[in-house]
């Protein structure tokens, strides 16, 4: 099976930064792709380049392939048709992603008369169905409220309805429920799930949430410093992380464990904070890492077929194969 | 290889989702569970939220506006100017320029001549009259056309940015440097002074006002979410600059265009004034102007028409404040 979008050694930079230092991956038909990574690892700004609405001052380098074609040099013009029709995306804030003096309704009509060509009355009786799609009580009434009328969860469902109008072949849900309290991230989620499953789209999950990727991606992707430092299941990730970012991440996460407790000690944290990436020579995460040595900083470490599946940036990996308990990595 | 994965991971998945069918339900046991909900929903939530619904849109803000008694004043006055413009040819016919009587008349001395007549003998009523015409259209038609060339520059401009821009900024630059009235007085000397060519050079004078503050909107609201989500649809620049930010960008401008349109009228009357309006055509400026030389014996002849300009404007005015309450939504929101 071909996938449908080919990610090949992309990189974002703005003047002497490099956010984003080549990541590869492959996203197919109807799979749920979680990128996970703290603020800063690059995760947004490769969602934004997948969709060509990076600032103009941006340098890109690297391929996109979506379903085999190049997205690499379009013209602005060639873009437009690509967004909305083929991959849709939403933002993280449904507060104000909604245009306020436009009905619901208007701004999925809009879509659809752009895209689709069809006139207002059918997509109107579209846009109905889209909102009733996305589990909105009421369409018919729902439909004529302004943004402000409606809650974040509905307006997240309503920023769904508009990305996945159009039967795109992607979405990309950029923090999508990072905004969301939990239960309406749950429906949300549920949601995105339903549709991806009905559509036959694939999903990107950007999120810092371990715990949405756990539960609904079908792959994780763990991104630190604009680089892709692990991937695979999210099941083998959670359960045996090689990368000692990963492994971090975990450890910082809240779980229903023993010693997990606020009472029985704060939460582990992973020290330091990504640092500047100028002039790097070694592995990014060296200054963080508990396992670091002397030849960690000598060449940035290269991302590896540990085994089906499973990929990891660390020259350490096969030597700490297993589980590592979280004693082993607050080291002291 | 991926497909192998999905289906190592189905019975997680499986697991997931009958688990999270609890907490959200597929469509059919949604629309079921709304069934039972609205048996169970009580009648005065239900009128409450039929309130809710009626009142939406433009609604809200017109009747934040309508609750305003300044700008319900406002509103009155400037609807009796304009029907007086409208009707000025029924309740006057003929030239207002025309001598109709003796010279001099004070208001109230002869009853046809309700607001007596000027040094010519010409009826001061049927001046202001048929001067309110004039004073509104230059006002009106001027602010039109400074609102569609400030809205076009600005909104260039601000959405844009780079070197649009610059140079654009500095064309605006180049215009507020220039004291207004002077460049006006230039503009109309240079051409005939008709209705017209006053029109345009009022237009042409005010607009870089406007541009201001639309390319200050635009820059803000490029900026923000749905201007991106709009560009992640695949809309193009027009669009998104006339559709989706130009709607949200307009309440200041606006307010703006109101006082503008007061602005207007103070200019053509000043230069009418000064004997540079067009001397065919009475308007309240030109009125005052020719009353000026005999201002301590018949005073009436420059207050009248001074008066009329006074009310307009400060209806216009409070037309403009009763529009910025109403549409700024931060003070809409306290007043609710």
């Amino acid at each position: 099976m071909t996938p449908l979008m080919e990610v090949h050694d992309f990189a974002v930079g703005f003047g002497s930064a490099q956010p984003v230092k080549g990541v590869s991956f492959d996203v197919t038909a109807g799979e749920m792709l979680a990128i996970v990574g703290e603020s800063g690892s690059g995760k947004s700004l490769t969602a934004l380049g997948l969709i060509g609405l990076l600032p103009s001052h941006a340098r890109k380098t690297g391929s996109i392939r979506l379903a085999g074609r190049d997205l690499s040099d379009l013209s602005e013009r060639q873009w437009r048709s690509i967004r909305g029709r083929e991959i849709g995306m939403i933002f993280q804030e449904p507060m104000t992603s909604l245009n306020p003096v436009l009905t619901v309704g208007e701004q999925i009509v809009e879509v659809l008369r752009i895209h689709d060509k069809i006139d207002r009355r059918s997509a109107r009786k579209r846009a109905i169905e889209l909102l009733d799609l996305v589990n909105i009580p009421e369409a018919g009434r729902r439909i004529d409220d302004y943004p402000h009328q409606l809650s974040g969860g509905m307006r997240q469902r309503v920023m769904i309805a508009i990305g996945v109008a159009c039967n795109p072949k992607l979405l990309i849900a950029d923090e999508a429920t990072t905004a969301l309290d939990v239960t309406i991230q749950a429906q949300i989620l549920q949601l995105l799930d339903n549709l991806r499953l009905n559509l036959n789209m694939a999903v990107i999950l950007i999120t810092h949430d371990l715990g949405i990727v756990a539960q609904w991606a079908d792959r994780v992707m763990v991104m630190y410093a604009g680089r892709k430092v692990e991937e695979g299941l999210p099941q083998p990730v959670f359960e045996h992380p090689y990368h000692p970012y990963t492994r971090g991440l975990l450890a910082a996460s809240p779980r229903a464990e023993v010693g997990q407790h606020y009472r029985d000690g704060p939460l582990l944290e992973i020290p330091g904070s990504i640092v500047s990436s100028l002039h790097e020579k070694g592995c990014a995460f060296r200054p963080r890492c508990p396992d670091a040595r002397a030849s960690c900083g000598q060449a940035v470490p290269p991302i590896k077929l540990i085994s089906d599946g499973r990929y990891a940036a660390c020259p350490l990996v096969p030597s700490q194969f297993g589980r590592v308990s979280h004693d082993a990595l607050v080291g002291a | 290889m991926t497909s192998s994965q999905s289906t190592a991971l189905s019975p997680s998945l499986l697991v997931a989702v009958g688990r999270s069918t609890e907490i959200a339900s597929p469509p059919p046991d949604a629309a079921e569970a709304e069934k039972e909900w609205s048996y169970t929903r009580a009648p005065d939530a239900l009128s409450a939220r039929s309130a809710y619904q009626s009142r939406r849109g433009l609604r809200r803000e017109i009747r934040i506006f309508l609750t305003n008694p300044n700008a319900i004043v406002g509103v009155l006055f400037l609807a009796s100017v304009v029907v007086t413009a409208l009707l000025a040819p029924l309740l006057y016919p003929g030239d207002p320029l025309e001598m109709v009587s003796r010279p001099f008349l004070w208001p109230g001395q002869n009853a046809d001549y309700p607001l007596g007549t000027d040094s010519m003998g010409r009826d001061v009523l049927a001046g202001i009259v048929h001067g309110a015409r004039i004073s509104l259209t230059v006002g009106i038609v001027a602010t039109a056309l400074g609102l569609t060339i400030g809205i076009g520059i600005g909104a260039v401009a601000g959405y844009f940015g780079g070197w649009v821009d610059e140079v654009l900024v500095k064309i605006i630059e180049i215009f507020q440097t220039l004291p207004n009235f002077v460049l006006l007085v230039v503009l109309v000397a240079i051409a005939q002074p008709t209705v017209t060519t006053v029109t345009a050079a009022i237009g042409i004078i005010t607009w870089p006002t406007v541009a201001r503050l639309t390319r200050a909107e635009f820059r803000a609201i490029r900026e923000k979410d749905y201007v991106l989500a709009a560009r992640s649809l695949g809309y193009g620049h027009a669009r998104i600059v006339f559709a989706e930010i130009l709607p949200n960008a307009l309440p200041p401008i606006i307010v703006t265009s109101s006082v503008m349109v007061a602005g207007a009228i103070l200019m053509e009357a000043a230069l009418s004034f000064m004997g540079l309006g067009d001397p065919n055509r009475v308007s309240w400026g030109s009125m005052i102007g020719s009353g000026r030389d005999v201002i301590r014996t018949a005073w009436y002849l420059t207050a009248l028409p001074g008066l009329a300009i006074v009310f307009t404007v400060i209806s216009l005015n409070l037309i403009s404040d009763g529009l910025n309450d109403a549409l700024n939504p931060r003070f809409s929101e306290e007043r609710r």
